[in-house]
């Protein structure tokens, strides 16, 4: 049976689709047209007697491919799970009877509806194939991690203890990275006791920061392997076979073979040298809360000295905020989440050394969230640490310091002497260079827009993985510079599949944050090697064993599949031709899209699945005044929220034909063409938000095919078409009300502009 | 009799919101057993009844859809409705978990064609809308609820009604003599990610959640602003339904408060940021929106968001911890206190009041099946002496929807950890 393809139709009569649509119609049509020489109908195919019976056609009749007529292809997912076949579903329930008004006067347009989704449906599977994985993969349970702080030094003991081997990467000559300094840290734990109405007994207190004992159990762990003093030359290849090159300071190069990769790159503490205001490099009696810890640790337990003279400090001012949260130049825009923790447990240094130590903490919002942080807070307010809402505005350093700032409760300017001053600064992310500013200077359209892309481009920070893709170095960054990223839901995924940021180089925490953030991306990596192994895909679309292919003869290495990739997952060889790296590659089918020569395919999606789909319905003539529009709806926003409209009780026009798609990034221009050219009358596309707050799963696929169907125009002028018969449009799921509506409003504007002259 | 495969290598996920299906995902995605335990009869947990997500706006249903997803298509996943764990017996490797599984009185023949829903007429109270609206006795908890099943109403299975919602199904889907059962099943490890509850606003006494109509909590409003919520998205006061131009939101109610809960429940002030861009969308000019708080806690990237709130024209903020909300004789209600900005008194009334209410965990610290620790306002603490049971998302730490689904995913790994017995693990 090996390569011979046996089809079979399955027609559910269930949920009134019986009572609603005339089945045997719907049989007939899908024989007919659909070509398909097995058709069965069934009251409830989606019960256990149906999917018997479809189990056993397939074992015993051979079948190799199912066309399901049924509900939505979102419902009843585990009962029509057949893993051994390709399967289509023509969703009559949700997408049609639920969408019309059950009246007589309805009845033919839409059984008509129903009949199209029974020939597309049947269209569909015929030019599907069940993806098998290609051989291309590989399992290689080694994971890099890049960073020798505690996000990397956790990231490798957590792999370890899951039994993956690490290569630990740290560009410093010990572990420790940024942290290495640390006196003590702020505590991980809030109080266990409660005293209800009395004086709290067991508030957290800062701790041993626990740096050297965590780069103790990294030496010692077998299982790691710690490059000192190292970068990473060059990264090349993909998921399950990653080759690096580890370059050290006697200048050799070792070639490691991984799985995946952990970017723990940490952060940079800011440069408070650009806070003059704050009499910063003026007097050393003004430090930076990085700085502070390392006098605490000279101290060592003794009293903490100032250091222009060595005297004991009596008196110290926190500045919280400082270069932050402030749009002046040079200056962070973001809240680096650690410092007000940082501060309490500076102040508390002091109190602990000499409670007659003036501490005091000048702050706008002070934020100490969770259960530890506010028992943090607490303990400093019982160590009689002082708390001021103030601004400080200005640090004069005139033998002794005065701090001038706005009380806020108070309403009025005052200052405060004080023998040090702690300007609690941020971090700012350790990051390369933005692959998409690297292509920015590649795609500039002119010497001008070039030259301003350059210069960008060469005030950024060296490479961290220097990574051999076609779309630059490093991971994409988001805004401020940290890298992916942005989802809400899905806080490890990032555009390069494989490669996940741990800790402050993806948003700015603490160190508790970053052990727990470390731990999380360390089951990233390993899901990616283990998915890797057996060529399943990555996040959103897991488990799916499809990958891209493409007709090489076809190719005209126009290089629109390599740009466009979110995922950089495209590389070139010498000739230009795309190299797919499969396990880089999350299944979107953006490269699909931007094929201008359609060459691109996977084996369960291409342009002929829903090529042929939209070929296949009847298109009335001109004369008979019924309309056709097609709809090409995001399978993860639109499709649903089309669905939930069904639930609803919403109304669709009867015209529309609707076909799910992976993303908006992989509908080709000539589903576009060809559906004009075969008489529809209006085309609705449908994908996600694509703005900086964009919600595409694919991140950039939405804002791609936006792009590309700026063009349309051409398409239409070229055929004489007026342009609104085109439209694009932002859908949420959310959008029940919104979804049907935009696609009856096609349906009015067809109304009024008339029917397409393209009908045969 | 449910039928349960397991062994000492299957995770135990107690909790199905975002944190325990984050956790049961991301473990049987790397191929690990996963046995997934959620009371309500749906999954999605708080997440599915929140409208839209902080900072950035979108949708919750959008990330669930895709959870959803990867849950109906993994076979490496089980995943138990309406089912409690009552108890857990043994030590990391090999324990022993029951689950109390109450009855839906709908079997998996439920293709959700409504028809039950249609037949049956009692209503309740929807507890999916925090009881703002109702919902009949044979319901859909709501539209995505996964699984797309029915639920029966236990009060109404020995009713006419009960009959009513059998005699209208054509796939015998609703079995009316289902009864509630415990299984026994074995795992090696658990996650504990039974999420939280909103603090009950009535024992704040000086804010009249009980007593005033219009003062409502966070997550009602929430319910409020969903265009398939209750009020069909229109922001209203609950006593004569009209518009709520002029809304308070008063933070903290409930959190870092000796007389109610300790911890500062982080959630909250960007919650109450991203209502009142509810409150301008839907009123632009007319909105007259308060915020009285101690401090905005619109931590890392999140201070963007705040900046961004911060220039709505029709957004205040008030630094107080308002002292008392009474109604005057309209039933308006108005907000008593000091902006302590300048120690200004005021007294301000409004169409709504809005209480920015604390997450409570929902861990119970005097009776949890295994000796674990637990500190002084409910949430797990990490500890060796938790053997194989791992708090994810906010049974560890007032958390939002990114930390919680982040420490979810650490959980997973902890848990692939304790059940693969790989070398060198510690005890």
């Amino acid at each position: 049976m090996a390569d011979e393809k046996k089809f079979a139709g399955y027609i559910c009569t269930g949920c009134g689709i019986g009572e609603r649509l005339d089945a045997g119609q719907l049989e007939t049509t899908a024989k007919r047209d659909g070509k398909l020489a097995e058709v069965k109908q069934h009251e409830m195919l989606c019960g256990k007697e149906a999917i018997q019976m479809i189990r056993d056609d397939i074992a015993n009749e051979g079948i190799t491919h199912l066309m399901l007529a049924a509900c939505s292809r979102r419902a009843k997912v585990e009962a029509f799970t057949f893993p051994e076949v390709a399967i289509s579903r023509a969703n009559l329930r949700e997408g049609v009877i639920w969408l019309r008004p059950d009246e007589d006067d309805n009845r033919e347009t839409t059984q008509e509806m129903a009949d199209d989704y029974i020939r597309m449906a049947c269209a569909e599977v015929k030019y599907m194939n069940k993806p098998v994985p290609s051989g291309e993969q590989e399992l290689n349970k080694t994971l890099l991690v890049v960073g020798g702080g505690m996000t990397g030094m956790t990231a490798a003991v957590e792999a370890a203890k899951a039994g993956y081997p690490v290569q630990l990467v740290a560009e410093e000559p010990e572990l420790g990275g940024v942290w290495t300094d640390l006196y003590k840290r702020v505590p991980f734990q809030a109080a266990a006791k409660d005293v209800p109405n009395g004086r709290d007994v067991d508030l957290p207190q800062p701790e041993d920061p626990g740096v050297e004992t965590l780069a103790a159990e990294v030496a010692a762990n077998d299982k790691v392997t710690v490059h000192l003093n190292a970068k990473i030359t060059k990264t090349s290849g993909a998921p399950g076979r990653f080759s690096v090159d580890i370059g050290t300071e006697s200048g050799g190069t070792a070639t490691e073979n991984v799985g995946a990769i952990i970017q723990a790159s940490d952060y940079k503490p800011y440069d408070a040298g650009q806070l003059p205001e704050f009499a910063y490099g003026k007097t050393p009696d003004v430090v930076t809360g990085f700085e502070l810890e390392k006098l605490a640790k000279e101290a060592a337990g003794g009293p903490i000295k100032r250091p222009s003279d060595g005297k004991e400090v009596k008196s110290v001012a926190f500045i919280q905020c400082a270069g932050q949260r402030s749009d002046k130049e040079g200056h962070l825009p973001y809240c680096s989440g650690f410092c007000c923790t940082e501060s309490i447990k500076q102040a508390m240094y002091f109190k602990e050394q000499n409670a007659d130590c003036d501490a005091t903490v000048l702050f706008d919002d002070l934020r100490t969230p969770g259960a530890a942080g506010e028992d943090f807070y607490r303990a400093a307010q019982q160590a009689m640490v002082t708390f001021s809402k103030g601004k400080a505005t200005e640090v004069v350093a005139d033998g002794g310091l005065k701090v001038k700032f706005k009380d806020l409760i108070l309403d009025e300017d005052t200052e405060l002497d004080c023998d040090l001053v702690v300007l609690a600064t941020g971090q700012v992310p350790n990051v390369g260079p933005d692959p998409y500013a690297q292509l920015a200077v590649e795609e500039a359209e002119d010497e001008e827009e070039k030259a301003k892309a350059q210069a960008l481009l060469e005030n950024a920070p060296p490479s961290i993985l220097n990574l051999d893709y076609r779309q630059g170095t490093d991971l994409p960054q988001l805004k401020h510079g940290f890298v992916d990223s942005h989802f809400i839901c899905f806080p490890y995924e990032t555009r390069r599949t494989g490669i996940y940021a741990a800790g402050p180089v993806r948003r700015p925490m603490d160190m508790k944050q970053a052990m727990e953030d470390a731990v999380g991306a360390t089951m990233k990596a390993i899901q990616a090697v283990e998915n890797a192994g057996q060529g399943r895909a990555a996040h959103p679309r897991v488990g799916d064993l499809s990958y891209p292919t493409f007709r090489k003869e076809g190719c005209t290495q126009c290089k629109r599949c390599t740009v466009e990739c979110p995922f950089g997952a495209i590389n070139e060889d010498e000739q230009k031709y795309p190299l797919f790296n499969e396990s880089r590659c999350r299944r979107c089918g953006t490269c699909m899209g931007a094929c201008p020569v359609r060459v691109i395919s996977f084996e369960n999606y291409s342009i002929d699945t829903v090529g042929q789909q939209l070929k296949n319905v009847e298109v009335p003539d001109e004369f008979e005044e019924k309309p056709r529009i097609l709809a090409l709806a995001c399978e993860n926003d639109a499709y649903p929220a089309l669905d939930m409209a069904a639930q609803a009780g919403e109304e669709l026009t009867p015209w529309a034909r609707v076909i799910p798609i992976r993303c908006l990034g992989s509908v080709s221009l000539s589903w576009v063409t060809d559906a004009l050219n075969s008489g529809y009358d209006g085309i609705v596309l449908m994908g996600c938000r694509r703005d900086d707050d964009y919600q595409c799963h694919f991140v950039r696929g939405s804002a791609m095919a936006a792009e590309r169907m700026s063009k349309v125009g051409d398409t239409l002028q070229s055929l004489n078409l007026e342009p609104e018969r085109v439209a694009i449009y932002e859908v949420a799921i959310t959008d029940t009300k919104r979804a049907p509506q935009l696609i009856n409003d096609m349906a009015e504007t067809v109304d009024k502009i008339g029917m397409s002259p393209f009908k045969f | 009799m449910t039928e349960v495969v397991a062994t000492n290598e299957t995770i135990l996920v107690v909790g199905g919101g975002i944190s325990g299906m984050t956790a049961a995902l991301e473990a049987a995605e790397t191929g690990k057993q996963v046995v997934l335990v959620e009371k309500r009869p749906y999954l999605g947990g708080r997440v599915s009844q929140l409208y839209k997500y902080f900072p950035k706006l979108c949708f919750p249903t959008c990330g669930l859809e895709i959870n959803q997803r990867r849950a109906k298509m993994n076979p490496n996943l089980r995943v138990l409705t309406m089912a409690e764990v009552m108890d857990i017996k043994g030590e990391k490797g090999s324990y022993t978990a029951s689950v109390k599984l109450s009855p839906r009185y709908v079997n998996e023949n439920c293709t959700a064609c409504g028809d039950c829903e249609k037949a049956v007429e009692t209503e309740f109270d929807d507890e999916y809308n925090y009881g703002l609206g109702k919902r009949k006795g044979a319901y859909l908890p709501y539209r995505m609820a996964h699984p797309q099943r029915y639920v029966l109403d236990p009060n109404i299975v020995e009713t006419d009604d009960g009959k009513k919602a059998k005699d209208a199904c054509k796939y015998d889907a609703i079995d009316l003599d289902m009864s509630e059962e415990t299984i026994d099943f074995p795992c090696g490890a658990v996650i504990w990610a039974t999420g939280w509850r909103p603090y009950d606003a009535a024992k704040i006494q000086p804010y009249s959640y009980d007593r005033i109509a219009n003062v409502i909590t966070s997550v009602e409003f929430e319910r409020m602003a969903d265009p398939s919520g209750p009020t069909g998205g229109k922001l209203v006061r609950p006593s004569d339904g009209k518009e709520a131009r002029k809304v308070a939101f008063i933070q903290c109610a409930g959190s870092r408060d000796r007389n109610y809960l300790l911890h500062c429940s982080r959630i909250c002030c960007m919650a109450s940021l991203k209502q009142c861009t509810y409150v301008s969308d839907a009123y632009g000019e007319d909105a007259d929106i308060s915020v009285y708080y101690i401090d905005i806690r619109a931590i890392d990237r999140f201070e963007d968001f705040y900046q961004k709130v911060k220039g709505i024209e029709q957004v205040k903020f008030i630094k107080s911890k308002p002292a008392a909300v009474v109604a005057d004789k309209d039933g308006n209600p108005v907000v008593h206190g000091v902006d302590t900005e300048g120690y200004k008194r005021f007294e301000d009334t409004h169409d709504l009041v809005v209480l920015a209410i604390g997450m409570e965990p929902s861990v119970d610290k005097d009776d949890f099946p295994v000796d674990i620790q637990i500190n002084r306002e409910g949430f797990i603490e990490a500890a060796p002496e938790n053997g194989g049971v791992f708090a994810a998302g906010c049974a560890s730490d007032a958390l939002d929807v990114n930390r919680a689904a982040q420490h979810a995913t650490g959980a997973a790994l902890r848990a692939i950890q304790a059940v693969t017995g790989a070398a060198g693990v510690e005890g």
